[in-house]
């Protein structure tokens, strides 16, 4: 799924505050969540849809259920987290907006990462060759992808507006680099960042204000 | 006393017959004098009396988890399951098996004898529930002298035995798994159950339930309610990939004996199910099942039942072809025990086995069990 050599996964245990509740949706073998274990002593649990990797979750004593982001979120109570997370994952559920609306009814903040097809090398490509762009990050071809809703860094930030999420932080992750943190709406980043992080809540929630938001005239 | 237990290692194991000094209360109201429990265990209970595991079994299981069984000769019912390397690792557990309350394997059931009056119980043994047996099986691991049993584990029937423990026994168990089971027993399988008893009742061997007296046995009834049963176990696909349109024989018999290989397997069922089993044990336990309603004793909030659970690891399986106590069952169960704050953890088996998959060799289910066990066990500091 990722490509990114899971520099998110640095982001990610960065953001998340020591001890709290998490949930890490589409947890896969269990790599991010004993990590953030590990590191941050959170209470974590997992939604992984493959058994195989519950399996593996479960041989290395995390919390997990089998389920997908699109169907089975209901199945915890509203506000049981501190951080939701979906890594990478956005981009292949059926739903991309209620899955980001039912992140952010179980948990007060939704760390999300996904591949941006605003990057420049993904434009080039389709630019140059006139197909879908087969790149580090998205590595399969258009016919067997999982990438059924692709988007870029401005159509996440206008998302996050119409459901009046808050964007609390954002970080662009490029070329296997670390995370360079960015203003989403800045100049340029929709062509820089290959793949985006972002840490949101809801309006109305009590945390740092809004970050100002500027029309990127290269966007 | 040894059991022959599967060949595979010297394990120790043992048999007996609890006796309870106090009378059991039931929920029914009525409270049974003399109770008696047969059990078996497997590997030894270490200095702490941290490693016990209980396992409970389904609705036609009894105590012979993985020993020869006496009526059939056959290995224990989850015999794949226990054994060194396997999920249920003698060389680590203490593990305990016991026959439930109602049954007919030597735990005080409509067959055993009523104090009151010198005969068999029959139909005056008093209606009981799947909360009365939990509650007989806690008397027993208290009477083995263990506070907290490290796991409760079962399938179907022993499923929803491990979800009373959890709601009833909270503070007793370390962890919990359960698999194939259902909060509550859906209208539908009611309907199947009570097929299943009118089967037997309606043997004339039966005699209001009172055979054992009169000496007879309600063989055919029991074996009906045996064959319909089963067909619940497993799913239509299984049913056709092993038996198809085959017959018996070359050509159709242009009568009533088993043309089709389905019919001689459903028979063969029921016949070998009689040897072993009592016709009102089945009555009784099935009515349990019947009666189990989870969420019903909690205001009908499942999730109140599971309050008392904390951060307790508890491990719920389902079976993508088990039409029985369907993956929606045990979802919903899964959500009251988020709701309810404990450490969830579920897997849908891919399986075109049926209900009955949680017996037969499923590596997935192994390998889940196994690594769910295995580091419960580290957090419990069994090494």
């Amino acid at each position: 799924m990722s490509g990114t050599g899971r520099e998110d996964f640095r982001e990610i245990l960065r953001l998340v505050r020591p001890g709290a509740r998490v949930l890490d949706v589409g947890c896969g073998g269990g790599d991010l969540l004993e990590m953030l274990q590990r590191e941050k002593g959170v209470d974590g649990r997992g939604i992984e849809i493959s058994a195989a990797g519950v399996s593996a979750c479960l041989a290395r004593g995390l919390t997990v259920m089998q389920g997908d982001a699109d169907r089975d979120l209901a199945e915890f109570p509203a506000q049981a987290f501190d951080y939701a997370i979906l890594s990478q994952t956005l981009q292949a559920v059926r739903e991309p907006r209620t899955v980001l609306d039912n992140l952010l009814r179980l948990a007060e903040r939704a760390i999300v990462s996904f591949p941006n097809f605003g990057h420049w090398r993904v434009r080039m490509a389709l630019m140059t060759s006139g197909r879908m762009p087969e790149t580090t990050v998205l590595h399969e071809p258009w016919w067997s992808t999982p990438n059924i809703h692709l988007c870029t860094l401005r159509d996440f930030t206008a998302l996050c507006d119409d459901l009046d999420l808050r964007i609390e932080a954002a970080s662009a992750l490029t070329d296997g680099r670390p995370a360079r943190q960015i203003d989403p709406n800045g100049l340029l980043e929709n062509w820089r960042a290959e793949s985006a992080l972002f840490l949101l809540s809801r309006r109305g929630g009590a945390a740092v204000p809004p970050l100002a938001g500027q029309a990127d005239l290269f966007g | 006393m040894n059991l022959s237990l599967n060949p595979s290692a010297e394990i120790s194991t043992a048999s007996g017959v609890a006796r309870f000094e106090r009378p059991l209360g039931l929920d029914s109201g009525a409270a049974l004098e003399g109770v008696e429990i047969a059990y078996e265990t497997y590997g030894e209970l270490n200095s702490d009396k941290s490693n016990a595991v209980l396992v409970c079994h389904a609705l036609t299981g009894d105590q012979h988890l993985a020993s020869i069984h006496p009526v059939t000769g056959k290995p224990g019912w989850w015999d794949r399951m226990v054994g060194p390397g396997r999920p249920l690792d003698p060389e680590r557990y203490f593990i305990i098996c016991s026959n439930v309350l109602g049954g007919c394997m030597g735990s005080t059931g409509p067959s055993s004898i009523n104090p009151a009056t010198g005969e068999p119980y029959g139909l005056a043994f008093p209606v009981i529930t799947i909360a009365d047996m939990v509650r007989a099986q806690a008397m027993l691991v208290e009477q083995l002298g263990i506070k907290r049993l490290f796991s409760v584990i079962g399938g179907s029937m022993g499923g929803m035995q491990v979800l009373q423990w959890a709601a009833d026994y909270p503070d007793r168990l370390f962890s919990a798994v359960s698999i194939a089971a259902a909060p509550r027993h859906s209208a539908q399988n009611i309907a199947f159950h009570e097929v299943g008893r009118q089967a037997i009742m309606a043997d004339p061997e039966w005699k209001g339930g009172d055979y054992k007296r009169q000496g007879s046995r309600p063989q055919k009834g029991l074996a009906v309610a045996r064959m319909a049963a089963h067909i619940t176990y497993l799913s239509e696909p299984a049913l056709q990939r092993k038996f198809g349109r085959e017959l018996q024989r070359d050509g159709l018999s242009w009568g009533f004996d088993a043309d089709f290989q389905v019919e001689s397997y459903l028979r063969h069922q029921g016949s070998s199910f009689v040897d072993r089993f009592d016709a009102n044990s089945y009555l009784y336990i099935t009515r349990a099942m019947d009666y189990f309603d989870l969420a019903a004793g909690h205001g009908g909030v499942l999730a109140e039942a599971f309050r008392g659970l904390a951060s307790t690891p508890v491990f719920v399986v389902s079976f993508s072809s088990d039409w029985l106590y369907p993956t929606a069952d045990n979802r919903t169960v899964v959500r009251a025990l988020n709701a309810a704050g404990a450490k969830a953890s579920f897997v849908e088996v891919e399986s075109d086995k049926g209900h009955d998959a949680f017996l037969l060799d499923e590596p997935v289910l192994d390998a889940a069990l196994g690594g769910f066990l295995t580091s419960a066990a580290t957090a419990r500091g069994l090494a």
